[in-house]
Parts: structure tokens; sequence; C-alpha cells
């Protein structure tokens, strides 16, 4: 049960969020140029980190709208969160 | 009759309030403020149950909730029932009744016991080697086993108590209110912070509270007599709110915790009408302090489980607390110095102490010499080697230990007794500490596991944190509260502090014996039986995960979690395998710390309020006309209206002719709504549906196919152009909310240039959908300025009208294959505008219908059902759909995937018409369909996803998909159910007027 600071609203309880996967994976702009593999790339694969993990999440219950956020898998910490098309302020 | 060992008015107890209260059928009296064990030790019953595997006689070991055998049933066969209680925690009121659970017939008889005599032949993994296998006899043993084993009964009828679930936020949260507890609790309210201090007890102070000696004093007062005081000013503090029997059960990350508060319990039953038994406290506090104490450790030697054995700090506290002496004749066996203050307490009671065991050889303790001065014995190197009687223990043997420990020499003493209370040392309470994902590191000089790592901004003080001694605890806890609390000051800076007791301990996981191991019962875990011998067995079999070792010989697996004997398993491991104590790591502890009730876990959410439900605006008048409901995601919809003595089947049939004949009226209010705006409203629809959107003209409607990226079906609807820039999205009723937070995604990570707004509107509408040859005529009567002329008004339309002065769209859109109007209108006056249709419709016979017969109707017009004809592996190619994917576009979401080598497989499961051979024959849904039976195995091809008898056209018609059926048109197959192989035919999806006549008519 995080406590996540969601970049429009601030603090809010986990429950008020929904996690989306992995972050900073860009939809191919001529999806019709790629490869079976290449799309697949983008369609399937996904990392799953034990340590710093970059993800995706909705304040689905709040304000609805979609961020990132930087966590910690290894011990939930989570180090920053940041708007949609914002870099990442950790590497 | 039985004695009574009451000794002398106890702290907690009210002598002037008698309670009578039952233990396993026979009346028993004690008084207001005693638990159930103290109740039952002031009567001289030790003996409450038989433990797990053996059926070994068991009494009350310890005083609180690490208790592993006293567990019982409460009000056996009434609805209040409860297995698995505590003794040690039940506080006694008028009409208690309790009872031994865990054996059969009854406690002093106890058929099970015979395993205590073929123990021999239980060993370590017993349930795991003889009765895994064969898996076929599992079934019979199973009931044996769970007959004999018989850990409680659950009630048969509902719960008639009320729970509730409370949300807390808090600054500083502290757990425990022992000294160390109460000083933080203090110290945090005064320096400002809003303070939640919790205890499981129902009175605070802990162990502190009851140490009224001279040889523990603080600021020239008994320690007791300091705390008290302190004590009664921390109950004025504005900023402090104190919850008493109130059990942290649970410390998730970032400081979450759930805490069970304990309202009515100690109520006599008659009082808790109408009150709140049960509160699950959800508490997020930005610090948490844990102050949660220690647990005193047993002592592992043979047969060191006998009714009459306790914890010496039980015996402590159920003298100083309840006035309760647990024996006549004691004698204490101990590693440390907390004997010698049990030893004190009963000196200063007048109760009879026999001698004193002490591992330890010559020792400079002023506790020690204390006790030496009333002219106690007290064996100086020696060990306990053997203990005896059945139901109660009457006699010990003790030798003294060699130089190293290993092994006893001398001669063997007996000694009688009807008590023994051993005190192996502390342990420190991490177990909420290692749930938040605390780290514990392993201190060496007395062997204990203490914090190390703070996974969030958390501190433990007290003995919880390995400060065991009153001087330690002094000195520690305000200069830990400073740096954590970030405060220049305590109240707590320059106490004068008198603490006698001597640290050492001499520590031996397992004792020696004069008998070889394997000849010896040395309990480590006590509710599941498991012994030392069994975790050696483990090891030499090969284990070597603690984690392992814990499941093979289930130490630590009960309801107690291991809070006695883990520690003494995980040192015999250490010693055995030869690891470290600290590299070996503990066995996790998981939440609840003590058991929680169903009934405090699910609080208010039961009966009709176990799931919310949403109603359309119309759902009165479909509940006044008798419909049977259908839960559709969370919505109840109107599933089909019986009219006398009709079943299903039969109001369907009717339903369905008359929507065909005349007109038939449905409540579509479900359907996901949403209002989508902006000048890239165009744009962004190509993008989510399969079909093109620009050229679609305002007041025009057009039916959309949704992908997943990976290419299948993910939902559809019909979209309506409103305006320029403006369009009304609707969704199936299931996935509204998924579409809309879909379509947020693509719009706010992927797509962020569109300008597109998206609402979602399900709420704000009612729509209300008359279907039929009859329908124009109904709805020109209800709107009667509107132009339905079918010129003005073609199928695939809309138009902006008035019901009087209330604004309302109808949509001529079908989802039944019949000439059909949807009227959307505010929600307030859905079920007027429903009302005033019915009326119109009268002499049309119009018919109201629910979803099943909507169902049937679609599946003659072989419309889809997304999540049901479909099911995330279908594309639209595979659903016969190809003309409804753009091939001009260049994208749209799943565009791509449709053209990978497995989506244009030519094999793949495609959606089919399947007509039966014998008309009348209705197939079932999720049937198997296949080609040949008598190949084996038999291939199956797929399965049938929806299936009627149609009114309409006098036949059984089915959909379902099948391996290639695309190119099967015209084939026959097999329906293979269990009595008979029913013949099939593949045919078109479209039953029914494939023509479109009847919706352009
Ligand atoms: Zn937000």
């Amino acid at each position: 049960m995080f406590v996540i600071n969601c970049p429009f609203c601030g603090e809010r309880e986990h429950s008020e969020f929904k996690a989306g996967g992995e972050a900073h994976i860009v939809r191919p702009k001529q999806p019709t140029e790629l490869s079976d593999d290449e799309w697949a790339e983008y369609l399937f694969m996904r990392k799953n980190i034990k340590g710093i993990q970059f993800e995706r999440w909705n304040h689905a219950h709040g304000c609805r709208k979609w961020f990132n956020m930087v966590r910690d898998t290894s011990n939930d910490e989570i180090k920053a969160v940041y708007k949609m098309g914002e870099k990442p302020p950790i590497k | 009759m039985t004695k009574n060992l009451r000794v002398k008015t106890g702290k907690a107890i009210d002598e002037t309030y008698r309670i009578l209260f039952k233990f396993n059928g026979k009346t028993y009296y004690g008084f207001k403020g005693d638990t159930l064990s103290s109740a039952l030790l002031a009567n001289d019953v030790h003996l409450v149950g038989r433990s797990f595997k053996y059926h070994r006689p068991r009494g009350i070991m310890t005083a609180g909730s690490e208790e592993p055998n006293a567990i019982v049933q409460l009000h056996d066969k009434s609805s209040r029932t409860e297995p698995n209680v505590r003794a040690t925690e039940v506080e006694i009121y008028d009409g208690l009744e309790a009872s031994s659970q865990n054996c059969w017939p009854n406690v002093k008889f106890d058929i099970g016991g015979i395993n205590n005599f073929l123990s021999p032949l239980l060993p370590a993994g017993f349930y795991y080697k003889t009765f895994m296998w064969p898996a076929s006899f599992w079934k019979k043993y199973e009931y044996l086993i769970r007959k004999s084993a018989g850990l409680g009964k659950s009630p048969t009828e509902p719960d008639p108590d009320v729970y509730e679930h409370k949300y807390i936020h808090c600054d500083v949260l502290v757990i425990g209110s022992g000294i160390s507890g109460i000083m933080a609790a203090k110290t945090a309210a005064k320096s400002g912070f809003k303070t939640l201090l919790v205890d499981e007890k129902p009175n605070l102070g802990g162990s502190t509270i009851y140490q009224n000696s001279d040889y523990f004093k603080i600021n020239n007062q008994n320690s007791s007599s300091w705390l008290e005081k302190e004590i009664n000013e921390i109950k004025k503090l504005k900023n402090l709110e104190i919850r008493i029997r109130t059990s942290v059960a649970a410390y998730h990350g970032y400081n979450f915790l759930l805490a069970r508060e304990n309202l009515t319990d100690h109520l006599p039953v008659e009082q808790r009408k109408d009150k709140t038994r049960h509160k699950l406290l959800k508490i997020r506090a930005k610090k948490v302090i844990s102050a949660t104490g220690s647990i005193e450790r047993p002592m592992i030697f043979d047969n060191n489980d006998r009714p009459g054995i306790l914890l010496s700090s039980a015996i402590k506290r159920y003298v100083d607390f309840f006035g309760v002496a647990c024996g006549e004749k004691n004698i204490l066996f101990t590693n440390n110095d907390s004997a010698y203050e049990t030893a004190i307490t009963l000196i200063q009671k007048g109760i009879n102490i026999e001698a004193i065991v002490d591992n330890r050889e010559e020792v400079d303790s002023k506790l020690l010499y204390e006790v030496e001065k009333n002219n106690i014995k007290i064996f100086k190197g020696y060990t306990v080697t053997d203990t005896f009687g059945y139901k109660r223990i009457n006699k010990i043997s003790i030798k003294q230990l060699s130089k190293d420990g290993q092994k006893v020499v001398g001669s063997k003493i007996n000694l009688s007794c009807d008590c023994l209370g051993v005190s192996g040392g502390w342990t420190p309470a991490v177990h909420l500490f290692t749930q938040s994902g605390g780290k514990l590191k392993f201190r060496e000089d007395d062997q204990v596991f203490i914090p190390s790592i703070y996974p969030s901004d958390q501190l433990s003080i007290g003995s919880c944190n390995g400060d065991f001694t009153l001087d330690e605890i002094l000195i520690n806890t305000p200069r830990s509260l400073k740096e954590f609390l970030n405060i220049k000051n305590t109240e707590y800076e320059n106490l004068e502090v008198i603490s006698s007791a001597n640290k050492s301990k001499r520590n031996i996981w397992l004792l020696p014996s004069d008998k070889v191991l394997g000849k010896t019962k040395s309990f480590v875990d006590y509710q599941n039986d498991a012994t030392a011998k069994d975790i050696k067995l483990a090891l030499r079999e090969g284990f070597r995960s603690i984690e392992h070792v814990k499941r093979y010989t289930t130490t630590g697996m009960g309801t107690d979690q291991g809070k006695l004997g883990n520690m003494h398993a995980l040192g015999i491991i250490s010693e055995t395998a030869g690891a470290k104590m600290g590299e070996l790591g503990t066995t996790t502890f998981r939440p609840p710390y003590t058991p929680l009730t169903f009934g405090t876990i699910v609080g208010r959410n039961v009966g009709e309020y176990f799931d919310i439900f949403r109603k359309t605006p119309i759902h009165n008048w479909h509940e006044k006309n008798k419909a049977e409901f259908e839960n559709v995601g969370q919505w109840k919809r109107a599933w089909y209206y019986p009219k006398e003595n009709e079943n299903m089947h039969q109001a369907v049939q009717r339903e369905s002719k008359a929507a065909r004949e005349s007109a038939g009226i449905l409540d579509a209010s479900t359907l996901g709504k949403i209002d989508i705006q902006g000048t890239d409203a165009s744009e962004f629809l190509n993008r989510v549906y399969t079909n093109a959107w620009s050229k679609l003209a305002i007041g025009k409607c057009r039916y959309g196919l949704m992908l997943n990226e990976d290419g299948m079906v993910y939902d559809d609807g019909v979209t309506t152009r409103l305006g320029e820039n403006r369009y009304i999205m609707t969704t199936t009723t299931g996935g509204a909310a998924n579409v809309m937070g879909k379509l947020e995604d693509y719009l706010q990570t992927e797509w962020p240039e569109l300008d597109v707004y998206l609402t979602s509107v399900t709420d704000h509408f009612a729509t209300v959908s008359v279907c039929g040859p009859n329908s124009k005529k109904i709805v020109s009567e209800v709107i009667p300025d509107l132009d339905f002329s079918d010129e003005s008004f073609p199928h695939m339309s809309f138009k902006n009208a008035k019901i009087g002065k209330i604004n309302c769209r109808v949509m001529r859109i079908s989802f039944t294959g019949e000439h059909s109007y949807e009227i959307n209108i505010q929600s307030n006056y859905g079920k007027s505008v429903w009302e005033k249709c019915i009326e119109a419709g009268k002499e049309y016979n119009i018919t109201p219908y629910g979803t099943e017969t909507m169902h049937l109707l679609r599946a003659e017009k072989g419309f889809i059902i997304v999540g049901q004809d479909t099911d995330a592996t279908m594309t639209p190619i595979d659903l016969q759909m190809d003309w409804i994917v753009s091939k001009k576009k260049y994208d749209f979401i799943g565009k791509r995937s449709l053209y990978r080598s497995d989506t244009i497989r030519e094999d793949r499961k495609q959606l089919v018409g399947l007509l039966t051979e014998d008309p009348n024959e209705v197939l079932e849904e999720g049937a198997q369909i296949v080609a040949d039976v008598n190949k084996s195995p038999i291939e199956m091809l797929g399965h049938i996803t929806s299936s009627y008898y149609s009114p309409n056209l006098k036949k059984s018609i089915a959909l379902g998909v099948v391996k290639g059926g695309k190119n099967m048109m015209g084939q026959k197959l097999i329906i293979p159910m269990e009595k008979k192989n029913i013949n099939v035919t593949v045919a078109d999806p479209v039953f029914l007027d494939k023509e479109n006549k009847r919706l352009n008519a």
C-alpha cells in the first residue's frame, strides 16, 4: 500500500491508482514499416527488473492523469514521479 | 472440590464482582478482570487441550497472545461460536462458555492420544511421506486426519455481529504500551505530533506495571508506581488517542498498518446488541514507533510440554496481575536472571518455591542473593533432563551440566513439583518490524535478532529492540526518541534508575539429556508438535534452507506462527549444520500477527453491500413489472419479464416474437456513453476504430469495432456525429470503464498532440430502445413534432428532438435487426419517457424485453456480442467482419497485428453459424465442436459461443468458433455431448434478413 505523490494532485492512497506497466515504450510512428519481429518487440517484450524500474501509473480514481514513476521493485521505494513526456529525473 | 489458588488481590482483579463461566461444560467462577486462563488457573485447571499430532495433554503456557496450547472454542453450537481463540486473551464475562479444541471425545480421555505411543511412527514429514501416495488414498486419510486433528469448528449460521472498517491518519503511531511505549507516546504527543497509542491488552503498562520490588526503581519509586503516574498523565493529553484491546495484525509498506480493535468481546452477550464487535483500523502513520516488547523463550528439554509447565514470566504475571498462583509446589528453571524476578514476586506473595534450577554456574546477581536469603535451594549449573506426570507435571529430574554445556554429568536428582516455570531469556517481538520489510541483525552476546535496517520512517524501542533491562530502556529510549522525532529534549533526561538484574545468560538451544535424542520428546513447536528430533531428522534428510525445514517439520506453521520456539529451531539448525545464526536468517512472519475473524476482514461488506451495484433510472419500473434481473458488470439489468407461470424460456420466446411481429421495448441505459469533443475528434476515431470516420456526415451514426494493439477485438458500439467536432460513442455495458481508460491512455501518452476531450456520460442519459414493425408509430406519438419519414430519418441517422420541454437525442439504430429507435434523454426523465412509450405502444402490444431476448434477437441477425462470441483471441477477420477493416487507413490501433504470421493463419478459429439436424435441438453454449468422434484423441475444432431456439425462424440457431470455419460452409460437424452426439451443419452466421429489409422498412 504505497502513498503515491500524483504530479497533479499530491499524495494519495495506493488504492486510487492503477499500474500501467513499463514506461517509455513509444508506440512506433509507422507500424506498417516494421517486421513481425520488430512489432513483436514493441507489442510483447517488457522488462521485469529487480531494482530500479520505470513505470506508468494512472490516477484512475482521482484526476485520471497518466504519469511516470521510478520505483525500486526490491523494496518498493518510489524514487520519483514525473509527468508524461518529461525526462526521467533519475537514470 | 477444586482448589482455590487465589492468593491476594491482583492488580487487574475486582474481587467484588464474581463471574460465572463454563469450561468444557463445567461451571467455574472468576472475577471481573480475569482472563479465561487466569480464572482457570485460579481453579487449578491446567489441562486445557491436546496437541495437534500426538494428542498429548497440554496446559496453559503463557499469559499473552503468544499462547500455543490454550486454544479454545467459544460458545460452541451458537451463531457466535469462534474457534482457535487463545484462552490467555479472552476476558471472562457472565455466560462465557468455552471448550477445549483438538480433543475427541474429551480432553481427559482422548482417542488420538494413542498417537503419542505411536510417535516413533510419526516422524517429521510423516504426513507427506505416508499420506500423499498413492494419491487416491488421500480422500480416506484426509477424513480420519481431519476428524482426529479437529482444529476447531467454524460457525454454521450467519454471524449476528456487526463489524466496521475505519481509516486513521496520524503523525505517530506507537504500538505497545509498555514502559517504552508510554514514554514514546507522551514524548510524541507533547512535542506536537498527532499520536495514536495502541495495545492489544485491556490495560496499559506492559510488564513494568506490576514490577513492585526494591530492585527496580525509577526516581526512588517502584517502577510500577512511576509508570502509573506517567499513564495517568498521558490520559489527559489532547494530542494523544489511546486504543486498548487493539492488536496490530499487519504492518505493510509505507507505514500502512491494519489493527483489530476489539469492542465487545469482553461484554456479556446480552450487552453486545447494537454494538460494533470489531473495528478493523486502517492506519496510515507518518512515523511508527514499535514498542512491541519481547516474548520469553521456553527451553528445549525432554517432555517440556506437560500441563503445569509455564513461562516463568507468565507465572509472575498471573500472580501480580490476577492474584493467581499457578501451583503450590513451584520450581523455576532458568538460564538468566528473569526467573529470579518471578521468584521474588512469589516470595512476596507467600507462594512456595521448591527450588530453582539455573543453567549458569556462579552469577553475581542481587536478585539471586535475595532469593538465596529466603532459603530457597538453587541448583547452579544444572539442567532439567526430564519431567513426569501425564495430565499435570508432578516431578522433574535434573542433572549437572558439563563445563561446555554439551553433556550432563553426575547423578540424577528428582524433585517433585506441581508447576515448573521456565525462562530461556527473551526474544524481541520483531514480527511487525519484519512484516514491514525490515532487516534484522543477530546479536551474538545474547543470541537475539534485533532490528537493523528500517524500510520506512519507523523506530523500535524497548525490549523489541533488544533493550531488556530497565536501565537500558530508560537510557536508550529517550535518546532514540530525540533523534527520531527531531526534538531537543524529553522529560526523561536525568532519571535515577535502579535495575538489579544481571544480564548474563547461558544460552543452550537444545539442552543435553542422559537419553539419546531419538528417545526424547523435546518440543520446539508446541502447537504443531515439532520436536528437536524432527528438526535434526530434516537436516539429516538433506534439508538446509530454514524455510524448507519449517515446511517439512511444520515448525512455526501453527496459528501462533511459532512465537515461542522458532528461535530454538534456528539455533538447533545452526548448531547441527554448523551455520551461523546471522547467516541462516529467520523464517518469514506473515500477517496477521494474531488471527483475525472473517467478520473483521469483510466489515460492512456483507449481504446486499457485499458488492456495489448500479441501477438504471428505469429500474423501479422493471421491479414493479416483475422483471428478473441479471448482473452485467456492476449493473442490474432486466433479464426477462415473466408473466404468470412463465419460465424463462417461455418469456423469452414470447418477448422475441412480439418484438419482431409488432413492437418491443428495451432499457439500454447501461450502454457506455462517451462524449468526444475537439478539433481532432474525427482523426481520433480513425485511430481507435478499424473503419474510417472522416467522411461520416453530421447527424449520421456508424458501427465501430475497436481492437487491442494485438489485433484482437476489444469492444464495439455505435458512434454518432453530433456536430463538426463532436461525437457520442457508445460502448458495451461491461466494457465502458475500460474503453474510457484505454482511450484516455492513448490520448495522454501516445497522441498528446490531438485536440480531443473525453467525458464519460453513461449515467447522464437514460436510453429507451423501441423496436419492431410498429416502432415508428409509437415513437411518433411520443415525439409528435419530429419528422420520422424514412427520407428524412433513415436507418443509421440521428435527430435532436424535444419531448415536452425536454431535449432528447433520437437515433435510428438497431441491435435486433428490426426497424428501431433509441431515445436518449437526461436520466431523470428516463422513466417518464419509458412509460410514455409503453402507453403509446399499448394498442401495438408493445412488449418490454430483457437482455436474454436482446441476445436472441441479435443472434438471429448474426450480430456478435463482444465477450460472448469473442474472447480476446478473435480478430475482425476471424469474425468474418473483414468489411469493417479499412484498407485505406495508414494506421489504427491493432492494424499492424492483423498481418502477423499468426493472425493470417487460415486455420484460426473463425465465427460461423451452426444449424442442428433436428431443428428442435438447442445446443449448449460452451459445448465442443468436432469433426470426427472416432479419432483418438478427438481433435477439438472449436466451441459454441451463442445458442437459442428462434421463435421467429422456428428452429434452433447457434454461433460458434471453428478452426478454418470460414471455408467449411455447408459441412457437417458433430457436437459430442455426454449422452449423444448432435449433428450440425456450418451455416452463414446471419440467420435472418440478410438483405436488411426489416431494418429499412
Ligand atoms: Zn491525480
